[in-house]
């Protein structure tokens, strides 16, 4: 069901494909699966309502897609390697606030140095948390669904130390900052086409690099792994850095795009990345799923929402709908390998016959 | 030599996880009555009473789940689903007893939908149940969308202000603690109970030895449901208001001291005794913090590290034995060189 067994398994069985194809054929369905479903929800959606695809309603989805995709991307390496990254949404709280509050103390300083120096912060930030996380999770060999929940807490506390009653104030940032957010090309905001290179990149990464393909077979089987010589502990603890540092960028994207700032700043915001993952695609326990799937699971979640708002849909009902989408996605997996694993069977035992 | 060994095995017993968090229990208690006299009042400890109860309720049903190898996230969503059912109906003038009724019967038609994913369809319940602590939270806006209803029998709202028969324990701990005997007794003393260690420690073992596994989890994520329901009732009145976000978030601090309490989050290892601990434990903290000038709002720093330390500390071993290993193949290495397989 991964990269591993793909590549061991690549002698043809009897019939049209090898197995590893086949495997490689239905994630990629289940890729177009997400498409397709983006596809006819805009189409349902524009006939219904003509505004939805304004240039306008574009911008506003692609907008607010940017960070959790950003969020995903990280979230799908640390999923896909058998863990799970329950700290993001402190960690951009603290990124953002962090970022938001370097401004108050770069005076005199030109706006695009200020902003790069904003963007280091968070990056260091995002990547110290990681580090954290990556260490407790593979030098103090504790399962990671606790390591991260309980940073989680622990970042968040940081946060509300340091910011006590006080917030970071839009007017104390330089406008160049927030046009990081608003400038768009053509109702396409250029922030979204940056996430979507930066996907593109990660995507190339997991597909044609070694050290990516290790992060599948350690969510395959990990002990495999570790005995085919694999640095599972490095790769691990890289997948945390990773997230860590993605979270901090988008804590400073968040800080451009909302401005004022508070100790709540992405509150439970995980539980949005880990339904997007999820709904990409990515399997909870690993080693399988894209993270090209979790950006677009990201994208559909916040189509559907926005659908559903042009709709004339109840606002209340939008938290309801998408925890009935993870609940849809999750048992869509789940049929989809029943089908592929019987289906394997089925060939196995067909070649052991002939 | 064999007297220090003996006399090692008769400590073993008391160098249990339980032990440990009775000592804290006691040395916070002790430091809180240095750090302020208010802290063994009557009031104090019935506001410490009253911020734990549902929480407290609630790590019960949670600690059998995470023994028996699952978990369940849902758990602050039922409560909060609850909630907002029971406003809703008081609001329209039903009487009581049936809302009571239907409040319970939401819960376990909730604690059986996450049941059905997960033995039936065989969803890992990390997933489900993270899945519907989204959608029961979700439809607990739909139910009572901005609305907020506070016009609660002053018969039932008064758990918010006296305790127990007069004394300082809130009626939702005094509720917790029956029922923690109650499962303390299933879990500990009943073939029942037993079967969820074996399901946790070895899942295809107690399903080749007979166990009826998808079964026994079917009935815990049910009884799980049922009890944060109640658990939801008791919050409601207690705090006198159904809002959408009641008990928004609280499945993190019910996981926390669940585990915190010496329950593996791998299964099969856990106790009730150590729950309860850990329960007062963190209550107990909590107050004793907020009674100094602890920034109430960031104590998720102490739970955080609480949480690190009650999985770091039982590692503890396992590492200086990793530790004392390396070095011995290091030393075996030297003298014969062979390739370990690790």
């Amino acid at each position: 069901m991964s990269a591993a067994a793909d590549s061991v398994r690549r002698t043809p069985v009897v019939g049209r494909l090898s197995s590893g194809r086949l495997i490689d054929l239905a994630y990629r369905a289940r890729a177009f699966g997400i498409l397709a479903a983006l596809a006819v929800l805009i189409v349902v959606t524009s006939a219904i309502q003509p505004r939805f695809l304004s240039g306008n309603e574009v911008n506003i989805v692609l907008g607010n897609t940017t960070i959790l995709a950003l969020l995903s991307l990280g979230e799908a390496m640390v999923v896909i390697t058998r863990n799970v990254d329950l700290s993001v949404g402190s960690v951009l709280g603290l990124a953002a606030y962090a970022s938001g509050n370097i401004f108050g103390h770069l005076h005199g300083m030109s706006a695009g140095t200020s902003i790069v120096i904003a963007f280091l912060v968070g990056i260091g930030v995002g990547s110290t948390c990681g580090v954290v996380n990556g260490a407790l999770v593979t030098i103090g060999q504790v399962p990671s669904l606790v390591v991260t929940l309980a940073t989680l807490y622990i970042i968040r506390g940081i946060d509300i130390w340091i910011i006590g009653g006080g917030q970071v104030v839009a007017s104390s940032l330089p406008d160049a900052f927030f046009e990081i957010s608003l400038k768009s090309f053509h109702n396409v905001p250029y922030l979204a086409l940056a996430v979507a290179a930066v996907v593109c990149v990660g995507a190339y990464y997991m597909r044609s690099f070694r050290s990516g393909r290790d992060l599948y077979a350690i969510g395959s089987n990990p002990q495999a792994a570790r005995l085919v010589g694999i640095a599972t502990g490095r790769r691990v603890f890289a997948a945390f850095v990773v997230s860590g540092a993605l979270a901090g960028v988008a804590g400073v994207l968040w800080a451009s795009k909302y401005g004022t700032l508070d100790s709540t700043a992405g509150t439970g915001y995980e539980l949005s990345v880990i339904a997007a993952v999820v709904i990409g695609g990515v399997a909870i326990f690993g080693g399988s799923g894209s993270v090209i799937g979790a950006a677009l699971g990201a994208l559909l979640l916040n189509t559907i929402l926005a659908a559903l708002y042009v709709v004339g849909v109840s606002p209340f009902w939008t938290q309801a709908i998408s925890g009935a989408l993870i609940l849809v996605a999750i048992s869509i997996d789940r049929v989809i390998t029943l089908q592929l694993t019987s289906a394997l069977r089925r060939r196995r035992a067909r070649a052991a016959t002939a | 030599m064999p007297q220090r060994h003996d006399l090692a095995e008769r400590l073993r017993p008391l160098a249990r996880w339980e032990t440990g968090l009775f000592v804290a229990l006691l040395a916070i208690v002790f430091i809180g009555t240095q750090a302020s006299d208010q802290f063994l009042t009557k009031g104090n400890l019935f506001n410490l009473c009253l911020s734990i109860g549902e929480v407290a309720i609630m790590t019960l049903p949670l600690t059998l789940i995470v023994i028996a190898g699952e978990i369940d996230l849902s758990v602050a969503s039922i409560l909060g689903l609850a909630s907002a059912m029971l406003g809703y109906l008081v609001k329209d003038g039903w009487p009581m007893w049936q809302c009571f009724v239907v409040v319970i019967l939401l819960g376990a038609a909730a604690g059986i939908f996450n049941a059905t994913l997960i033995t039936r369809l065989g969803l890992p319940a990390l997933a489900v149940t993270i899945g519907t602590l989204t959608l029961y939270r979700g439809l607990a806006v739909v139910i009572l969308g901005p609305n907020i209803v506070s016009n609660f029998p002053e018969r039932y709202t008064s758990i918010g202000v006296n305790g127990f028969g007069g004394t300082f324990l809130s009626w939702s701990v005094a509720f917790f603690l029956v029922l923690a005997v109650i499962f303390g007794v299933l879990l500990h003393l009943t073939p029942f109970g037993r079967s969820l260690f074996v399901m946790g420690a070895n899942k295809d073992a107690a399903l080749y030895a007979g166990f009826r596994v998808r079964r026994i989890k079917f009935l815990l994520f049910v009884l799980s449901g049922v009890i944060c329901a109640f658990a939801g009732i008791l919050y409601t009145f207690q705090l006198s208001t159904a809002v959408q976000d009641n008990g928004l978030g609280l499945e993190l601090n019910v996981v926390a001291i669940v585990l915190l309490g010496g329950v593996s989050i791998f299964g099969g290892r856990g106790s009730i005794l150590g729950v309860v601990l850990a329960v007062f434990v963190y209550a107990a903290l909590q107050n004793a913090l907020f009674l100094t000038s602890f920034p109430q709002r960031a104590f998720g720093i102490v739970t955080g590290f609480l949480l690190l330390i009650s999985v770091l500390v039982p590692n503890a071993g396992s590492f200086a034995r990793r530790a004392r290993e390396a070095l011995r193949r290091h030393g075996a290495r030297a003298a014969h060189p062979v390739v370990e397989s690790n």
